[in-house]
């Protein structure tokens, strides 16, 4: 229950971190993407199940708000989640180059699935404009935000860790 | 761990379920206008006041960045205003005469719809979409004020963009520089039709596409105003958009293509109006986008 309640409030946190300080903060109006980061991390710590979860409720986060097509980005997000799961096996606590990896190819992904489908759908086909103009910078500033994110979610992970090995 | 039997469905089946709610929601919203706004609403409760506090806090921070300008810039900036000022009190004067000319003129030729006669809310940007890829914001005003689904918002006295969804005390704004805003328009002088249309490319350098100006008697020039069109579905006719910037001849021959520098600044956009009166028209009349 605990776990819910802090899956919640993080979600709520990143949701509203990146719609008004993230922007604000924007280096060249690109701003990191926090949802992904909790997301894959999730997905990559707890398995698939919890990050489908969580991705889902981003998504829907997302599409409620702003998007145009409602299910879509909860789509896209709860994927990710679920593919980061697959990881779940062979993550080990103190290790920080493979969810730096992951979360990394995640953003990548996501990035290119907006493209194709938002974009590539309506005609617009300069893709090296895109690449460099926008996917790349999101990248690697969503890259920089992972290095202090990640350890505060992993922080989080494994407080509630502790705690239900103690009940055990 | 507590050993307790729970019905706890594989993970494979819960995606399926779940992809399968996504794309029939996805149906569903784009297909017909169901209506989400009970989850909306619930949603809204939970998001908008952690939003505008910290926006509160923000302004704060910034306010007290603001104060510290130095006497200096300000004496200087009192210099050049007063100046302003002087000028602007005899433009003022005789604008105030060409007002009365004006309304004489108007009230001869009945013409007593016009731009200046709209409701107006003003409302806050309290938040921008989460990704890079398009340009919507939230504002802190919604059905309470009066505010529904299409009304227009302006800023800086240009067109900002078209509200797409509406809560109870919060409204998203899709902005007239997003890549998929499409907004039927006329060139002021000529009275050229054209359309002026959002692009990412060229978002970042704060300018807008305007496309299919059909300018016969090639008279259009740049520095020309841009204006909503009468026979825009969804904006009321006459708002500034902005000016044109450059232009030039389509693949076609026919018609001209370019870009256009808007009036409002999209990327200081703090406060903004929303027009709560909107355009009448028969429903069967499908809108753009």
């Amino acid at each position: 229950m605990k776990r819910v309640i802090a899956y919640f409030l993080m979600i709520i946190l990143c949701f509203v971190l990146q719609n008004t300080i993230f922007q604000a903060l924007a280096l060249a109006s690109i701003s990191p993407n926090l949802l992904v980061i909790l997301t894959a991390s999730i997905g990559l710590m707890r398995g698939k199940k919890e990050g489908m979860l969580v991705g889902f409720l981003c998504g829907f986060m997302v599409d409620i708000f702003y998007g145009n097509l409602v299910g879509f980005y909860a789509l896209v997000y709860m994927y990710l989640g679920y593919m980061n799961g697959f990881f779940n096996k062979i993550f080990y606590d103190d290790d920080v180059k493979l969810p730096m990896l992951l979360i990394s190819a995640s953003e990548f992904l996501y990035s290119l699935i907006i493209y194709v489908f938002l974009f590539l759908i309506r005609t617009r086909f300069d893709f090296g404009y895109y690449f460099i103009h926008i996917i790349i910078p999101e990248l690697v500033y969503t890259v920089v935000a992972t290095i202090f994110f990640y350890r505060l979610i992993n922080g989080v992970n494994r407080r509630l860790e502790k705690r239900t090995k103690r009940r055990a | 761990m507590r050993k307790k039997k729970r019905f706890s469905m594989p993970s494979k089946y819960l995606l399926l379920l779940l992809t399968l709610l996504c794309v029939g929601l996805m149906f569903v919203t784009f297909s017909a206008s169901v209506s989400l706004s009970p989850v909306q609403t619930v949603s809204g409760y939970l998001i908008v006041p952690i939003q505008k506090g910290i926006n509160e806090v923000g302004r704060w921070f910034s306010d007290r960045v603001d104060y510290r300008a130095t006497i200096r810039e300000l004496q200087e900036e009192n210099q050049a205003l007063t100046e302003q000022v002087n000028d602007l009190t005899i433009q003022n004067s005789q604008l105030v005469q060409d007002t009365y000319e004006l309304s004489r003129l108007r009230s001869l030729y009945d013409l007593d719809v016009k731009y200046s006669e709209y409701h107006k809310v003003a409302a806050r940007v309290i938040g921008k979409d989460p990704g890079n890829w398009f340009s919507t914001f939230l504002i802190d005003k919604g059905t309470d004020d009066g505010i529904s689904v299409d009304c227009n918002v302006i800023a800086d006295g240009g067109l900002v963009g078209i509200v797409t969804g509406v809560g109870k005390d919060w409204a998203s704004v899709r902005s007239i520089i997003d890549d998929s805003s499409r907004v039927s328009s006329t060139v002021l002088s000529t009275s050229d039709g054209c359309f002026v249309n959002g692009d990412l490319q060229l978002m970042n350098e704060g300018e807008i596409r305007i496309v299919q100006l059909l300018d016969e008697d090639d008279k259009v020039a740049v520095g020309d105003e841009v204006v909503t069109s009468h026979i825009s579905s969804k904006y009321l006719e006459g708002i500034p958009i902005g000016y044109i910037d450059s232009l030039s001849y389509d693949a076609n021959n026919l018609t001209k293509s370019g870009t256009l520098i808007p009036i409002a600044d999209f990327q200081h956009l703090h406060e903004v109006l929303v027009i709560t009166d909107k355009k009448e028209m028969p429903s069967e009349v499908e809108g753009e986008e």
